[in-house]
């Protein structure tokens, strides 16, 4: 059975599934459930200063898509509305009763040395295993300029990691917002500033749907809505671009990386690690179904890895980094085309009606002896992968590679760019 | 949906058959009577719906007799857009309500599914169809505005769902149509024919009286051809006429003892039950035999067991895929109690005092070239009622006078193009009376391609 313990900056887990600083982390009823049901660690719900803050009622909106509840989740909460000491206290006990799972406190604290320095202090005394600094929160905080009013700002991400790295020896994991329009600027300033990793994504700017009738965002508070956080299964592929842009960047080598965004599978998991992440932290998945769903992110995890023939999560971890690149580097020779296997066609026509509306008219729909038939044109196949995506059926539609004998070319070479053709005038 | 039984009497031969009403109690009979199959609600309908893959040339749609667009309208079910669902269906198909009811789905548009291809359980069209259709009937108007009026006028025999059709797309078109229908209510067999567990609670009025609002559609009944008027006097006073006469007759056993008590066909029967007040007061066999193979012959025999008949068999003549009871209706009459017997038909009614207790049957298979033939042995069933339902036919004596020469039958029904004329060019045709399957939807596919033929005249 392949060993999925993890080690992440020297912070020691059963597993690489932690939950991820939010409602599920915000008590130790809540976090002794869910190390009871098998979670590798837990970064506690953010952390400020007291007063605590006050949150309201209606909190939570969601994108249902055919049917399916939940693919898109999105929050106005603020972070931890009970008093600093109470938290504080349920940590130390927590980790002092489950001392092999990880145990993160997640904080936000005005920007200033004092305040980072004085909630540092008392933290630590709870003996747990690191911090992440939450810099992402994109709603309500944002306003009192904490939250992503600083992850915004690679400046202010810099100056805090590096107070923070003065005045504790935790670890440091800088958690970044998605609401940038470069991931690398908070990335690198994170690392400039001393941090030991960071975390990503944290939610979305987002309004997920308008109450047609009240005629205003969801969730809706007496009448009025917000934006507020996106996340779930609808934020995953952000959040892997987010990573591998980190992974791959030559300033934030070498920098670990906790993947967050929309893991609700041990396939997700492994889509993060292969992408460079070193645990990953779960949220909406675990909202929508309970802790026990870490039972099968744990065990196919495994499972796929004995079958891959990896013995720890180290020797996967990354193995997809090299592989991403970008546009100017692929091969402009390779070409695929779309075969539909008809044993396994049921006529839906949804193939055709897509490329044919839609893309190349590389389908052509037929009746054969009165059946319907649907057919590749190979010529005017350009391998766009909609055909396959649009069919219903799994495996149906293939995309086979064409034998061109063709070399490697990429963009910069060749001949058909334009800056190419300037060049050789 | 289980038959309320209750034990009867002990095994004896007495000499009185055993015909009578109020076997079951009261409340059995509104729990067998009662919707068969009960509606989705609201939430597993968009489940349902969203199971659809929105298929391009669909084969439901191909598949549905009226060409409904089926994608389309199971999409405005995801999206909560039940009136315009519901419009979609009645643009082809204004009895979309009773045919979400009635239709034998599983030989019509759920065959086509692509989902059968995928997973063996296709998208469940019908139930679907019923959502909308119900939905707006509930909650809304028919949804049709008339043309402008033409100030031409049509008239329609018969108020069957072919003769609605056609008058409800020709009131649509701006045309003024008047409906002559022989019997009390309309509706035809939707009313009179129909399992009565297929369109409860009168929905078949219901369902009239939404279509009717279209307006510009005047209803005569008690009006029948024939006997109250004639062909050439409708010819004579109207622009068009359109015939949805259904089937008047239908075929005899030929055996001795055809008419005695206690035999009757299943059509006439059925017809009672529709329109029986109080169920309980409706006579019943304690043992009864229905011979036919059609789904009459089902509906007779489940409604019979529904009844409180203690012993129901059905008997046919040939074997079971050759019944023309889809297999889904012959599982429904299995799961309701009723024996059905195969290769076997009558050959002899024993009666007594002109009522007749025992039915003689021989076995039959096929021989060399296919054809049905008798082996010789023989069995006989004790009867108190039985039905015979092997087959209803068109019977062309309202059209005699001298129509009858000219409007051409053939094969037993009126000949029409496929625009649904006849043989005289201001006449049309539709449903059971003219050739092709007897079928709800099936009438009213006609109806709508006369009406729209119809109106192509009359455009001229
Ligand atoms: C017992 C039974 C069960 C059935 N079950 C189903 C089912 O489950 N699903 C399905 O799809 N189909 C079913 N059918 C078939 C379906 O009912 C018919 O195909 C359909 O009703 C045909 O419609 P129509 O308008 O042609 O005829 P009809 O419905 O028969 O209507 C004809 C109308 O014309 C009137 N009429 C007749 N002669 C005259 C005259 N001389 N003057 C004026 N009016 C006249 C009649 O009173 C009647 O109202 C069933 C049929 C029967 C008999
Ligand atoms: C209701 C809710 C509250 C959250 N509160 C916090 C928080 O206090 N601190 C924080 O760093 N992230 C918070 N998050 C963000 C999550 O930790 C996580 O980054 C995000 O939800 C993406 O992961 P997911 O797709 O698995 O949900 C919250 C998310 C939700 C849904
Ligand atoms: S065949 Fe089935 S899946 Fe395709 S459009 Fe019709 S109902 Fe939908």
């Amino acid at each position: 059975m392949a060993d999925i313990r993890c080690d992440f900056v020297g912070i020691k887990s059963p597993n690489p599934f932690w939950l991820a600083s939010a409602p599920p982390t915000d008590k130790e009823y809540n976090v002794v459930r869910a190390f009871k049901a098998g979670w590798g660690g837990v970064v506690w719900k953010t952390l400020g200063e007291d007063p605590p803050v006050v949150n309201v009622s209606s909190r939570y909106g969601a994108l249902s898509y055919h049917g399916m509840r939940m693919v898109g989740f999105n929050n106005i909460e603020l972070i931890s509305d009970r008093p600093l000491e109470v938290n504080l206290r349920e940590i130390k006990q927590v980790k002092r009763d489950w001392p092999d799972r990880a145990m993160i406190v997640s904080l936000m604290v005005p920007c200033e040395e004092e305040n980072w320095k004085n909630i540092l202090a008392r933290v630590e005394e709870t003996e747990c295993d690191g911090v992440e600094l939450n810099f992402g929160c994109p709603h309500g905080m944002s306003e009192r300029g904490m939250g992503s009013a600083v992850g915004q700002v690679p400046e202010y991400i810099e100056m805090v990691t590096r107070w923070c790295k003065k005045y504790t020896r935790m670890p440091v994991i800088v958690k970044l917002t998605p609401n940038v329009t470069n991931i690398l600027g908070p990335a690198r300033a994170a690392k400039a500033g001393g941090a030991d990793a960071v975390s990503l994504i944290n939610t979305i700017n987002s309004i997920c749907t308008v109450d047609l009738d009240v005629m205003a965002p969801t969730p809706t508070v007496d009448g009025k809505g917000t934006h507020g956080g996106y996340c779930g299964p609808a934020v995953k592929p952000i959040a892997l671009n987010m990573v591998a842009e980190i992974a791959r960047d030559p300033q934030c080598a070498g920098m670990p990386i906790s993947g967050i965004g929309g893991v609700e599978t041990w396939r997700d998991a492994a889509e993060f690690m292969a992408l460079g992440a070193g645990s990953v932290q779960v949220c909406t998945a675990a909202m929508h179904y309970g802790f026990k769903i870490v039972e099968d992110m744990k065990d196919g995890l495994a499972n796929w890895m004995d079958e891959k023939g990896y013995a720890t999560l180290d020797d996967f971890r990354g193995a997809a980094v090299p592989n991403v690149t970008d546009w100017q580097y692929l091969n402009i020779n390779s070409e695929i085309v779309a075969r539909i296997d008809q044993d396994k066609c049921i006529k839906c026509g949804l193939c055709h009606i897509a490329c044919e509306d839609t893309s190349h008219q590389a389908i052509a729909a037929e009746r054969v002896n009165g059946e319907r038939h649907y057919e590749v044109i190979d010529a005017e196949c350009v391998g766009c992968n909609l055909c396959m995506h649009a069919c219903p059926v799994d495996g149906c539609i293939t995309m086979v590679k064409v034998d061109n004998g063709k070399p490697y070319l990429n963009w910069k070479e060749d001949p058909r760019n334009p800056q190419n053709m300037k060049a050789a005038e | 949906m289980g038959v309320q039984q209750q034990q009867t009497g002990q095994e004896t031969m007495s000499d009185q058959a055993d015909i009578r009403a109020g076997r079951l109690p009261a409340a059995a009979y509104d729990a067998n009577f009662s919707d068969v199959k009960p509606p989705l609600d609201p939430a597993r309908a968009v489940i349902e719906a969203n199971r659809c893959y929105f298929c391009y040339d669909a084969p439901c749609q191909e598949a549905c007799p009226t060409g409904i667009d089926i994608p389309s309208f199971i999409k405005k079910i995801a999206t909560d857009n039940l009136k315009g669902s519901a419009r979609v269906i009645l643009e082809e198909n204004i009895m979309g309500g009773s045919c979400a009811r009635v239709c034998p789905v599983e030989i019509l548009c759920e065959e086509a599914c692509v989902r059968n291809t995928q997973e063996s359980k296709p998208v469940r069209i019908g139930m679907l169809q019923r959502r909308a259709t119900d939905w707006l009937m509930e909650n809304g108007r028919q949804p049709f505005e008339r043309a402008a009026a033409t100030g031409k006028r049509v008239a329609v025999v018969g108020g069957g769902p072919a003769g609605i059709a056609c008058a409800h797309r020709l009131a649509v078109l701006g045309h003024d149509v008047v409906i002559y229908e022989a019997r009390d209510k309309l509706g035809g067999l939707n009313e009179y024919g129909i399992a009565a567990y297929k369109l409860p609670d009168g929905f078949a009025q219901k369902e009239v009286d939404f279509i009717l609002e279209i307006g510009g559609i005047e209803a005569r009944t008690g009006q029948a051809l024939g006997r109250d008027f004639t062909l050439s006097q409708l010819r004579g006073e109207y622009d068009a006429v359109f015939l949805g006469l259904g089937h008047a007759g239908v075929n005899l056993l030929g055996l001795e003892g055809d008419d005695w008590q206690g035999v009757e066909s299943a059509v006439s029967y059925i017809e009672k039950l529709r329109q029986a007040e109080d169920l309980s007061a409706l006579p019943i066999g304690r043992r009864v035999v229905v011979i036919g193979g059609g789904n009459t012959a089902i509906d007779m025999a489940v409604q019979a067991k529904r009844l409180g008949a203690e012993d129901v068999t059905l008997v046919y003549r040939r074997g079971p895929a050759e019944m023309s009871a889809t297999d889904h209706e012959q599982d429904f009459a299995q799961i309701n109690g009723v024996r059905i017997r195969h290769w076997a038909r009558p050959v002899r009614l024993i009666g007594r005092d002109g009522q007749v207790r025992e039915v003689e049957f021989e076995y039959t298979q096929l021989d060399e070239d296919g054809r049905l033939m008798g082996t010789g042995d023989r069995f006989t069933l004790l009867v108190d009622q039985l039905f015979t339902a092997i087959g209803q036919k068109f019977v062309p004596d309202p059209l005699k006078e001298n129509e009858r020469d000219v409007l051409e039958i053939a094969n037993g029904r009126i000949a029409v193009n496929d625009e649904g004329q006849t043989s005289l060019p201001d006449v049309w045709a539709g449903g059971d009376c003219t050739p092709g399957e007897d079928l709800t939807v099936a009438a009213v596919q006609d109806g709508k391609i006369a009406a729209l033929s119809i109106d192509r005249h009359l455009s001229k």
